[in-house]
């Protein structure tokens, strides 16, 4: 069962939810219809559950895509290539041609339809996957390289990646990206069910029904978990009532949470009516897993 | 003119707390802009009036005429998006995965594939309850291109700013380090970084800050959520103060500010402390942009 956690706000407890349910399932596994957990952090511009986590790296591997090289032998200024790259990613020059590998989207155009064969395609590092391994319980943390404007090519790349990973009977954890742009629809694709983390205010609202929005347009199942509940704010239980949409979990405000978190740690081991919440939620998802 | 961003590296530290309380103090001296078009939240507090809204395209998608099709399949050859699926006899572009690049149309033998532009978003201008416009915008569920929204957020900012004569834009920025961050930056005068006392916090600070330094830009920090952790705290004030970007003030970690949120106001508008703090704020903002 592969399940992507998600939210449109940033900030609003995905990668809390996604270590401590990994972290609860690992602990349990033998009680549960899963042969491991595998978390995947694909908030590849900020990932933060490595830091929750102490795990020991077993492996590190680079993750490249394609840019041009120019060289000028050959090349007879035709143009061609600007002429057919739509990202603006080629300038013709008065005696060159100049590349912007930041702009280039790696379609290959350029480079094979110049007809002088100058423009190869050469790799560029766009990020990096580690894999982290305790017992029964699998860590790939993707990384983009600072600087790489997108971090879709990196979030395919991981995809890929894990392909030689699966486990037959797995729980896959993905930790996604904030926002409701291109990069969240690649991290949840290989999901089967979306988790929204939905933070208990009005920023939180609004951003939750965008992310709902995005799931729904998508074609994604979603579940919804509340965060940071305080017990005077109703809007977004009252919302999933009227969409009829499933509350998997509701997780209260408590600020031993909010300071377990700040120093890097999960608050399963400590804050028992949370993990017992945690514990609630992961017989919903295993209930599901048939 | 000057443009002023602020930004994070992570989501929820109190971006928009930020800025929609510095648009409160800084009146009519600014013309704000929400660059966070992924997932706009600026004016759930600023509760903006529409004057203008403007379609926007970004980039391009493409469609195959099935009649025109020789289905000679050189297109799905050279796509490396595997946009393009063939089923049932039939060529067909998956609009999820189409990049917009175009190579399809160059390769096809019968000109039987067609680029269109693509309806991305919208362009919002604004005036807010506080009297200063604003510029907003909404990137379409599931859309790409959104640093060519953010540029164009901008763009119309600057121009409005500069025809009515304003001192600043004052830009809310998006989470993360990639390319709607890039956008926001380039070309700023000054940055804002708000951060709060979390291992998290530090970590995605440090990898902005490495980002900013690419770009030298001058940028100041602000610590929300003061009080949550003291020893992270002295943490970041350890590595600002390292990489030489001064503390601008502080936020403490307090309900006040969920309240003053869920009754759509700013905090500096809620009480006079938090008044007094973002006054202190915005003043050191002007004394090292002045610099």
């Amino acid at each position: 069962m592969k399940i992507a956690i998600a939210s449109g706000k940033g900030g609003a407890g995905k990668t809390s939810l996604a270590v401590n349910l990994a972290s609860y399932v690992a602990n349990v596994i033998g009680t549960l219809p899963f042969e491991r957990v595998t978390l995947v952090d694909l908030d590849v511009e900020e990932p933060n559950s490595g830091l929750f986590l102490n795990m020991q790296m077993l492996e590190k591997e680079n993750i490249k895509r394609y840019v041009p090289e120019y060289s000028e032998i050959n090349c007879t200024l035709c143009g061609k290539c600007k002429e057919v790259c739509n990202f603006n990613a080629i300038a013709l020059l008065p005696k060159n041609i100049l590349v912007f590998p930041d702009l280039c989207h790696s379609c290959f155009a350029c480079s094979e339809l110049c007809p002088t064969g100058s423009l190869g395609m050469v790799e560029k590092l766009t990020g990096t996957i580690s894999r982290f391994i305790e017992g029964s319980f699998d860590f790939f943390e993707a990384r983009l390289e600072i600087g790489e404007p997108s971090a879709v090519p990196l979030i395919k790349g991981a995809h890929n990646f894990l392909k030689s990973y699966q486990s037959r009977n797995g729980l896959y954890i993905y930790d996604c990206p904030p926002g409701t742009s291109c990069s969240v629809i690649e991290s949840v694709k290989e999901a089967d069910l979306v988790v929204l983390v939905a933070e208990a205010t009005p920023f939180g609202f609004h951003d939750f029904k965008l992310a709902l929005e995005t799931m729904e347009s998508i074609q994604k199942e979603y579940v919804v978990v509340i965060n940071k509940a305080t017990g005077d704010y109703h809007e977004i239980e009252e919302y999933c009532t009227r969409k009829n949409c499933e509350i998997i979990a509701r997780i209260p405000f408590v600020r031993e949470v909010s300071e377990l978190y700040s120093i890097g740690k999960i608050f399963i081991d400590s804050v028992i009516p949370l993990r017992e919440e945690i514990a609630r939620m992961v017989t919903r998802l295993s209930a599901r897993n048939v | 003119m000057k443009e002023i961003v602020v930004i994070s590296g992570k989501g929820g530290t109190g971006k928009t707390t930020v800025t929609s309380s510095l648009a409160f103090l800084i009146e009519n001296n600014a013309i704000i802009a929400d660059c966070d078009v992924d997932a706009p939240d600026m004016h759930i507090i600023l509760e903006p009036e529409i004057i203008e809204q403007n379609e926007f395209y970004g980039g391009f998608h493409a469609e195959i005429n099935e009649k025109m099709c020789i289905s000679c399949g050189k297109c799905k050859d050279i796509c490396r998006f595997d946009a393009i699926d063939y089923k049932q006899e039939v060529y067909k572009i998956n609009n999820a995965e189409c990049e917009g690049c175009g190579y399809c149309s160059q390769i096809c033998p019968v000109e039987a594939v067609k680029m269109h532009e693509s309806h991305t978003g919208q362009l919002f201008y604004s005036q807010t309850r506080f009297g200063n416009n604003f510029v907003h915008a909404r990137l379409n569920i599931a859309a790409e291109n959104s640093g060519k929204l953010v540029a164009n957020v901008r763009n119309r900012a600057k121009e409005e700013a500069e025809k009515q004569n304003k001192s600043y834009v004052l830009i809310d920025g998006p989470p993360g380090i990639g390319c709607p961050v890039i956008a926001s930056i380039t070309g700023v005068n000054y940055i804002v970084l708000v951060t709060e006392p979390s291992m998290s916090a530090l970590h995605d600070l440090a990898r902005v800050v490495q980002l900013i330094g690419k770009f030298s830009i001058p940028a100041g920090c602000i610590i929300n959520k003061a009080g949550m952790n003291v020893q992270m705290e002295d943490k970041i004030n350890t590595f600002i103060k390292e990489k030489n970007i001064p503390l601008l003030g502080k936020v403490p970690f307090d309900k006040e500010i969920d309240i003053a949120q869920s009754k759509r106001k700013t905090i500096a508008e809620w009480n006079a402390t938090f008044k007094n703090e973002f006054r202190i704020i915005l003043n050191n903002i002007r004394n090292l942009l002045d610099k």
